[in-house]
């Protein structure tokens, strides 16, 4: 289209170099140094020069053994336990520290352990906090995807209808969007407070007493759903919206011709809203998947990772290091991975949408 | 015909029952925000109890507004984020669109390079490049009014400058110029007006919805900043709102003071998303309308 104009290098490079500049200087640099710094050993301010570790760092971080013992047992042969009646097993100190036979184990810690009959087989990683955080934030992504996506058509559907004030509940459902995610957080602390939180004042008044009070946020089992919860209530509107552009799109010619044909509601949002909501679809699932990936402020305001890291994320362990620490090397290479996850997940679902049609 | 008519009403009766529920979800934690903020802690705390949490009942007053005023330079954290986002948003517009206008307009070596290099920049989230931001800004140089300086941290600038452009701004505009009639650019090019006064002439004045879009996405976007302020100011007097809030996180649970703070940042960009929600809502449909 542009070919009609006249050609003239000097006014496109003038109109568009300042911008050009600044992508490179604050997007392109800062993204190629991510991948640069990752694998040195930089830092914020260091009295040292700066080297060249190679992939240290992302050893560092994903470094993952596996070391199967068998039980301990006394002079007789007898499997001891203590006074629980759990199995005694040697300690992994034995083999993490200075222990010239398992060299690949130095520094190591136990993530999890599994049994297998007698025997227990322990799994170690050499940042355990981090893979806490890998998962979690896996976690997160793969709860808030779905359901914020599904609640998010759910409310289009609803909204996409002829009737007076509907504009109304629209703007409503769309309020929290307009509000910090920091304000967000910081209230919903007093949500769901455990003594005078109003989540448990409203449990206990429906259900007549019988539901206990839980400290939401400062429980290790609750705290990470919590978390998700309130992250959907403040985004669905955002995603709402972009259902309800694409419902818009859909000729209400096709919805006359299937209410000739008898269509129910399920055969018509099936046969005709669905397969309208393509590209939308796509566009929501990559839109949310890249937004739960970068989860922090909630983080940082609710919880700092707790209780017992079981709020850790990809973002806050990344702002902990670089930031936090002031370790750049590390805290880029979490960057690169987190990039490098979202880059594999949102070709993935480009891929497997683009198979189906 | 009679049954029909009430089975219609019933119908529509128990669409506004559910459409009322799911509104209360969305809109009784902010109506509790703002109603304790005007409440002394203890009644705060004893009115979680009951319905009295959404109510602005019993010892009302503006005390806790004061209060979170005496604690924190509050006025100064509001001035600086209005000067932050404000000359963000009017740099962004600027740049962003005479960049989209080189793209679509104008036929120029590199175009097709540089401009699906600024597209490809939206699949790179923020978070992903803020330590080594963190880094170059701690290194770059500034020509001020006290010669050259190094280091960017503390400053207004380094919360302006590196969120000028951004893809999806750029994306915005690329997309609404498409749309424009190009009989019209080619019409002012025969009558030998300059490009820059096609640009002022004649692209602008037609630009007020996208201009209006980039506006209000660049305004969230900025007012709401948290992750990057927090990292790069650790000097009062250039704080804006939400790092402010740091204030507050530690005290000994003043929620009413909490909550102030937090209706005084939040209820003037609610209110002027209700009066203009038409276009806040038709903003964010824009950016789905990628295909």
């Amino acid at each position: 289209m542009a070919s009609k104009f006249l050609k003239s290098n000097r006014t496109g490079w003038m109109m568009a170099g300042p911008a050009a500049v600044l992508i490179g200087m604050f997007v392109i640099l800062p993204f190629v140094f991510a991948i640069l710094l990752s694998f040195t050993n930089q830092r914020l301010i260091s009295p040292n020069p700066t080297e060249f570790v190679g992939f240290a760092n992302y050893r560092q971080l994903l470094g993952v053994a596996t070391l199967t013992l068998e039980p301990l047992t006394d002079q007789a042969g007898l499997v001891q336990k203590d006074a629980t009646g759990a199995v005694q097993y040697p300690a992994l100190r034995g083999y993490t520290r200075n222990n010239p036979d398992f060299p690949n184990l130095v520094g190591m810690r136990e993530w999890f352990s599994l049994d297998w009959g007698q025997s227990r087989t322990f799994v170690l990683a050499r940042d355990v906090v981090f893979l806490k955080a890998l998962i979690n934030t896996f976690i997160f992504v793969l709860i808030v995807a779905p359901v914020q996506g599904g609640l998010a058509l759910g409310l289009a559907l609803l909204i996409n209808q002829k009737m007076r004030g509907i504009n109304l509940f629209r703007a409503v459902y769309f309020m929290p969007v307009v509000v910090s995610i920091v304000v967000v957080s910081l209230l919903w602390r007093f949500i769901y407070d455990g003594n005078s939180g109003l989540l448990n004042n409203l449990l206990s008044a429906v259900s007549f007493g019988a539901i206990p009070r839980v400290d939401w946020l400062g429980n290790p089992s609750t705290a990470l759903g919590s978390i998700i919860a309130m992250s959907i209530w403040q985004a669905v509107g955002f995603h709402m919206v972009i259902w309800l552009s694409g419902l818009q799109t859909i000729s209400p010619t096709l919805y006359e011709a299937g209410a000739i044909e008898g269509a129910s509601p399920w055969q018509s949002f099936r046969y005709i809203t669905w397969p309208g909501l393509k590209n939308t679809a796509i566009l929501v699932l990559i839109v949310i998947t890249m937004q739960a990936f970068a989860v922090f402020a909630q983080i940082d305001v609710m919880t700092k990772g707790g209780p017992l890291d079981s709020t850790q994320t990809i973002v806050f362990q990344a702002i902990q290091r670089g930031y936090g620490k002031q370790d750049i090397s590390g805290g880029s290479a979490i960057s690169v991975i987190l990039f490098v996850i979202v880059l594999s997940i949102s070709l993935l679902q480009r891929w497997i949408t683009r198979e189906r049609s | 015909m009679a049954f029909s008519s009430d089975t219609h009403r019933l119908r529509l009766a128990v669409r506004y029952v559910v459409l009322c529920l799911i509104a209360v979800i969305f809109v009784f934690p902010l109506v509790f925000m703002v109603v304790s903020s005007l409440k002394p802690d203890q009644q705060l705390l004893a009115d979680t109890a009951s319905l009295r949490a959404f109510l602005p009942v019993g010892d009302i007053s503006l005390d806790n507004y004061w209060a979170a005023f005496r604690r924190a330079p509050v006025a100064l954290f509001v001035m600086n984020s209005v000067i932050i986002t404000g000359v963000t948003v009017a740099l962004s517009l600027f740049f962003c669109s005479t960049a989209a206008f080189a793209f679509v307009f104008v036929n120029w070596k590199g175009r097709d390079l540089i401009l699906s290099i600024i597209l490809a920049t939206l699949i790179v989230p923020f978070e992903t490049i803020a330590i080594p931001l963190l880094l170059i800004s701690s290194k770059l140089p500034w020509i001020g009014l006290d010669g050259v300086t190094v280091g960017w941290l503390n400053s207004y600038r380094v919360q302006i400058i590196p969120f000028i452009v951004d893809g999806l701004t750029v994306f915005l505009f690329v997309q609404f110029f498409k749309d424009l009639p190009s009989e019209l650019i080619e019409a002012a090019r025969v009558e030998g007006a300059s490009w820059f006064q096609i640009y002022r002439r004649i692209v602008m004045p037609l630009s007020g919805p996208v201009l209006a879009t980039a506006a209000i996405l660049k305004f969230l976007a900025m007012y709401n900043q948290y992750l990057w302020p927090l990292m790069v100011v650790q000097e009062e007097g250039y704080r804006p709102v939400m790092v402010g809030l740091q204030y507050f996180f530690q005290l000994n649970r003043a929620w009413g003071e909490i909550m102030a703070y937090l209706s005084l940042i939040t209820v003037p960009v609610l209110a002027f998303y209700l009066y203009l929600q038409k276009a806040f809502i038709a903003s964010i449909a824009s950016t789905g309308v990628k295909g």
